[in-house]
């Protein structure tokens, strides 16, 4: 009981220092929105262009977005001493790590709908498969932002750093995971490579549900891949939590 | 019979890199009193506190009510604030003091109470980072009093802070101590070590005095911590 209330209040109050950052808010929200809008408006007099493109584009926001704000809230908590303190109580380090998983998924659930609706109503997309597979894949790769974010942080020193670990980490994943050219085309070694990382499936998942009218057991799997990464990474987030220190 | 010390340590030793922050340190901390851990900055003060509550690593003996230092369960027993108000800056000192009652699964009504002791109804709703540097040390106290803890681990808690605020928490501290809880206050003021029960004079990661301070003025023939701590440097020497 203690652990559920702690995990919560930890949601609540990461919501209450979000409250009070309005800008921050609007840029989670608002961004992926105009970058969408952005691609669209580029792609007008080429718009297959632009079908085939969105639906990954829904994946690697959250991703993206998710990944740089949890890495600077958590060195945040570390360099304040606020993370220090944290250890000094009952809490378990799990119940902080499901504490913001449940904030940022929740706003990564927001951000979905507002995107994929854009996407879906605004620019009208054709999406054959069902709709509501476009919002779990989005908040699959939330989380696994989320989830790298808590564990990368650990090796950053400063916010300067922190911030690097986006082109570092997760940069190569957006460029050679499906997006600007199908796996099968690429050469040899960077399609290996690719096979290795959670965003090449969170790419193929979208691409999927795009194609077929029902979720495909391949998109499954994608699933699958996606959720194993995801729980990699929080058990080695929690590994770096450490309570002490040498 | 004399009651359990609430802290233990016998040979205790922390090494950062090469260096070594305590050096073999032996004492005890008596329940129910003020001990003042009183010694210039850079003496090992912090790292010592920080292993007390359980996040530094340590080699001897440490031993804090009744379990070794670091155990899970001593975590609802010990309040600890940090040299830098550990808070959050962009929360109001009513949701950092909120999330932290939870956490510490203080009693109901305490997180009122505690605003009003520490002065804070007036800065209840205002952000932590517009806060005076005293009135975010008051928050960051408040909190490590949440949740009644029988050991209290305080590291320069009252640096910065006005007279008349500083003499008022000090009362706090004898208050809380005469209810049976023991208090570690760390300071490189000697004159908050004349308010302290007992003493330990930390130098260089070396324990120079544990005793009251009676018996160290007597001992070192002196009328004032500051000219005992010297001359038991002194006496160190040689």
């Amino acid at each position: 009981m203690y652990h559920i209330r702690a995990s919560f209040a930890t949601t609540h109050r990461i919501f209450g220092q979000l409250a009070h950052d309005p800008r921050t808010i609007a840029l989670i929200f608002v961004v992926p929105c105009i970058l969408l809008a952005l691609f669209r408006w580029l792609f007008s007099d080429s718009l297959s262009v632009f079908d085939r493109v969105a639906p990954a584009l829904l994946g690697i926001f959250p991703f993206v977005i998710m990944f740089i704000i949890t890495s600077i809230t958590t060195l945040r908590e570390r360099t304040g001493g606020t993370m220090e303190r944290l250890m000094t109580l009952p809490v378990g380090k799990f119940d902080l790590i499901i504490g913001y998983m449940m904030a940022f998924g929740l706003l990564a659930i927001i951000q979905a709908l507002l995107a994929s609706g854009l996407i879906l109503y605004g620019f009208n997309l054709d999406v054959a498969g069902p709709h509501w597979f476009l919002v779990v894949m989005a908040l699959a790769d939330a989380l696994l932002g989320t989830a790298l974010g808590l564990f990368v942080s650990a090796f950053a020193r400063t916010e300067f750093q922190a911030v690097q670990f986006m082109p570092a980490l997760v940069l190569p994943q957006v460029l050679i995971g499906g997006l600007f050219m199908p796996l099968a085309q690429m050469p040899d070694a960077l399609e290996t490579l690719a096979y290795f990382l959670p965003l090449t499936y969170a790419i193929d998942a979208l691409n999927e549900v795009v194609n077929y009218s029902e979720v495909t057991d391949n998109a499954w799997r994608d699933v699958l891949v996606v959720t194993s990464f995801i729980i990699g990474a929080l058990l080695l987030a929690a590994l770096t939590l450490r309570r002490r220190t040498k | 019979m004399k009651q359990d010390p609430a802290i233990f340590a016998s040979e205790l030793t922390v090494k950062k890199a090469q260096n070594t922050v305590l050096n073999n340190l032996t004492f005890e901390v008596a329940k129910g009193m003020v001990t003042g851990l009183i010694g210039p900055s850079g003496s090992g003060k912090t790292t010592l506190m920080r292993a007390i509550v359980g996040v530094q690593k340590y080699k001897g003996s440490l031993t804090v009510l009744g379990s070794a230092a670091g155990n899970s369960k001593l975590r609802e027993k010990i309040g600890y604030v940090t040299q830098a108000p550990a808070i959050y800056q962009d929360l109001t000192v009513l949701q950092n003091i909120r999330y932290f009652a939870t956490l510490a699964q203080a009693p109901e009504g305490q997180v009122a109470m505690i605003i009003d002791q520490m002065q804070l109804a007036k800065q209840s709703h205002q952000l932590a980072e517009h806060l005076s540097g005293g009135q975010k040390a008051r928050v960051s106290l408040a909190v490590a009093l949440l949740g009644n803890p029988e050991l209290l681990v305080l590291d320069e808690p009252t640096v910065g802070l006005d007279p008349l605020l500083r003499r008022e928490l000090w009362q706090l501290f004898k208050d809380l101590a005469a209810q049976g809880k023991t208090l570690l206050v760390s300071s490189h003021v000697m004159d908050e070590a004349e308010k302290c029960d007992t003493l330990l004079l930390l130098r260089d990661g070396r324990l120079l005095w544990q005793d009251s301070k009676e018996e160290l003025l007597s001992a070192t023939k002196t009328t004032s911590v500051q000219d005992a701590f010297l001359a038991a440097i002194e006496k160190g020497k040689n």
